[in-house]
């Protein structure tokens, strides 16, 4: 199995960002996805910035992929999409239905999370298409999977996400400047004040959810590193983990090492906690409600 | 001919389709009676994205339904919008032959494998992109017209009006946008949060915030509404209880309470249609196949005569449906959602 890092869905300021890369260059990491995922208002990168940590990545031994925003509203949207379909070098992650209209047939690409791939039947229609990798919808459980290896086409790898907080949910609406009481349109780019995402709590205080511009994370973080071996027994291809500000370089080590035997499972997760954001989750994993804490019974 | 915004016209169908829901056999009756172009209607199971215990049509029922809507001259779609799974990928397809076997006008389909076979077996069944497909674009539009012939789109209530408009000026696909009724914040079809609580999601179970779900606690501080044991909202005596659907309750960030995500409102774009009919969408949606015939009789009603006045060019909307159509609102005020900007 391979160890991919997906996407930064947060918005760091860019330096943060550069140094962020430096360190995963130098990581144990297999494949890299890069790219603003979330929202066309953030601009410390350039799609020529991310292309040059691309190629810095790439000439560090890292497969590099370039990841497409996942609501396209506009037309800004739309060109932007279709530079970084046409970037000439790097595949790319489709993540809408718009982003597969425009690279079908082109080239090579990745099904991301979000485009709804539940059974063989879409993915056999994405293969058509060019897609040489998907990566399952996070709410699919493990027996779900299990179905879909046995009937997925030929030449398609699969990609699970394995560590992170859940991507749960996407609006129109910007829910950081909906927190500040300002417009959309004004944000004043109030996300890079959340490197990890704005916590919402319940009434009683109990951590919840995390709020990220449009997109609506798990305050849990998903982890599945305690299945790694059920993974691969499943013709996994390889397991993602979601970039967060802090630890993220010790995460990689620690699934490397979990993944090349230096360490058992139990002995992975409980060092795994200590460098999540928050209390773990792999209910979604187990067939219940994605929030259920790792061992627990419905 | 020029238009308020000195763009030409679209040339698309100046007459809107009234599009209303039916959970039920009376339900679709009140909308046929009331004037509906279009009904769509669900079978009783997870195919579709209202699997509510009680609703939703056996065949017999079914048949009865596309007899009775028929002889008045009005469509009957089947809505087959749920994400079909490998082990029971032939229930889905069941769903589509008995569209195509009982004569529904159109199905309503999210999965892209589901339309594959759809269009491969039943040539001539009409496909619409259900808004679970989560096309925001014309580009996502037009790749399930490009592979799957299908006719028409119904559009997330995602875009702003000035976006409705450049995708129907950019695509060949009937356009159908939401008019009315409970209000998804979320893109359809990328939201867990109801599965990430519950184990239910819409995408693979047709359901959101499940009734089984919900526990109501009368406790020293208020009312409480949990969710699979997560409190939801907290309610104090003098406050109206709503539906705990977990995008609508009252959160905390920081030491800030307040409806983080949205407040329990409902959609109406009414005052709107001028804007839609000039921008050339095909068709409105009236969300709601879990409400009750009388509730579906009094919304078709105002929109119908809306539509109506509209065709007629006396467009202004009148106080009195206004006012008819509050008073059948969740938490009893309006939104224009993304239509309008600063909703946003």
């Amino acid at each position: 199995m391979k160890l991919a890092l997906g996407p930064l869905l947060y918005y760091w300021p860019r330096q943060s960002v550069v140094r962020f890369y430096e360190e995963i260059a130098r990581s144990s990491v297999d494949i890299v996805y890069l790219g603003e995922v979330i929202c066309s208002r953030r601009h410390e990168l350039r799609l020529s910035d991310w292309l040059d940590l691309a190629a810095a990545l790439e000439a560090a031994g890292k497969e590099v992929v370039l990841s497409t925003q996942a609501l396209t509203e506009s037309e800004s949207d739309l060109r932007t999409l279709r530079r970084i379909a046409g970037n000439g070098r790097f595949p790319v992650e489709a993540n809408d239905m718009g982003a597969v209209n425009v690279l079908a047939g082109a080239a090579p690409f990745i099904a991301g999370p979000h485009l709804n791939v539940y059974n063989p039947h879409t993915l056999s229609v994405l293969a058509g298409l060019g897609v040489r990798r998907w990566v399952m919808p996070v709410e699919m459980p493990r027996h779900v999977l299990e179905d879909m290896q046995h009937a997925r086409p030929a030449g398609v790898e699969t990609e699970v996400l394995a560590f992170g907080r859940l991507p749960l949910a996407f609006s129109a609406r910007c829910f950081t400047a909906r927190r500040n009481n300002l417009p959309k349109d004004d944000c004043r780019f109030s996300c890079i004040d959340h490197p990890d995402g704005l916590p919402l709590d319940t009434l009683e205080g109990a951590p919840f959810l995390v709020l990220n511009g449009i997109q609506t994370q798990s305050a849990h973080v998903h982890c599945l590193i305690a299945d790694l071996d059920d993974l691969a027994g499943l013709g996994v291809d390889a397991v993602r983990i979601s970039p967060q500000s802090r630890h993220t370089a010790d995460v990689i080590a620690l699934f490397r090492q979990r993944m090349i035997g230096a360490l058992d499972a139990a002995a992975a997760a409980r060092e795994l906690e200590q460098l999540a954001p928050g209390a773990t989750c792999d209910g979604y994993w187990r067939a219940l409600p994605g929030m259920t804490p790792p061992g627990n019974a419905p | 001919m020029t238009t308020t915004n000195g763009l030409p016209p679209t040339g698309k169908s100046a007459r809107i389709e009234l599009v209303c829901p039916a959970g039920n056999l009376p339900s679709l009756r009140a909308a046929v009676d009331n004037g509906a172009d279009s009904v769509y209607i669900g079978l009783r199971d997870n195919t579709n994205a209202r699997n509510f215990g009680g609703l939703n049509f056996e065949l017999p029922a079914a048949r009865d339904g596309l007899d009775y809507a028929h002889r008045s001259g009005t469509k009957v779609l089947l809505a087959i919008n749920t994400y079909p799974q490998p082990a029971t990928w032939q229930r889905w397809t069941r769903a589509v032959d008995t569209a195509a076997g009982l004569g529904f006008d159109a199905v309503i389909i999210a999965d892209a494998g589901l339309m594959r076979y759809a269009v491969r077996t039943h040539p001539q069944l009409r496909i619409h992109l259900s808004v679970q497909g989560s096309a925001t674009s014309y580009e996502a539009i037009n790749f399930y017209h490009r592979h799957f012939n299908v006719r028409r789109a119904v559009l997330p209530r995602v875009l702003s009006l000035a976006q409705v408009e450049q995708v129907i000026r950019n695509t060949p696909v009937e356009i159908e946008v939401f008019g009315f009724g409970s209000l998804c914040v979320m893109v359809e079809g990328r939201c867990a949060l109801s599965s990430y609580v519950t184990g239910e999601s819409p995408n693979m179970t047709g359901a959101c915030s499940p009734a089984k779900a919900v526990r109501w606690e009368q406790k020293a501080s208020g009312l409480e509404a949990r969710l699979n044991g997560v409190l939801i909202d907290r309610y104090g005596a003098n406050e109206n209880a709503a539906y705990p659907t977990l995008c609508k309750g009252r959160f905390k960030a920081g030491d800030d309470v307040y409806y983080a995500i949205e407040e329990p409102a409902s959609l109406n774009a009414l005052e709107l249609l001028p804007e839609l009919d000039r921008i050339g969408v095909a068709a409105v949606k009236i969300e709601g196949r879990q409400r009750s015939p009388a509730y579906v009789a009094a919304v078709t009603r105002v929109w119908r005569q809306a539509l109506d006045a509209c065709a007629q060019g006396t467009a202004a909307p009148q106080p009195r449906w206004s006012e008819e159509l509050r008073r059948m609102s969740e938490g009893q005020s309006h939104t224009l959602g993304a239509y309008h900007r600063p909703w946003k």
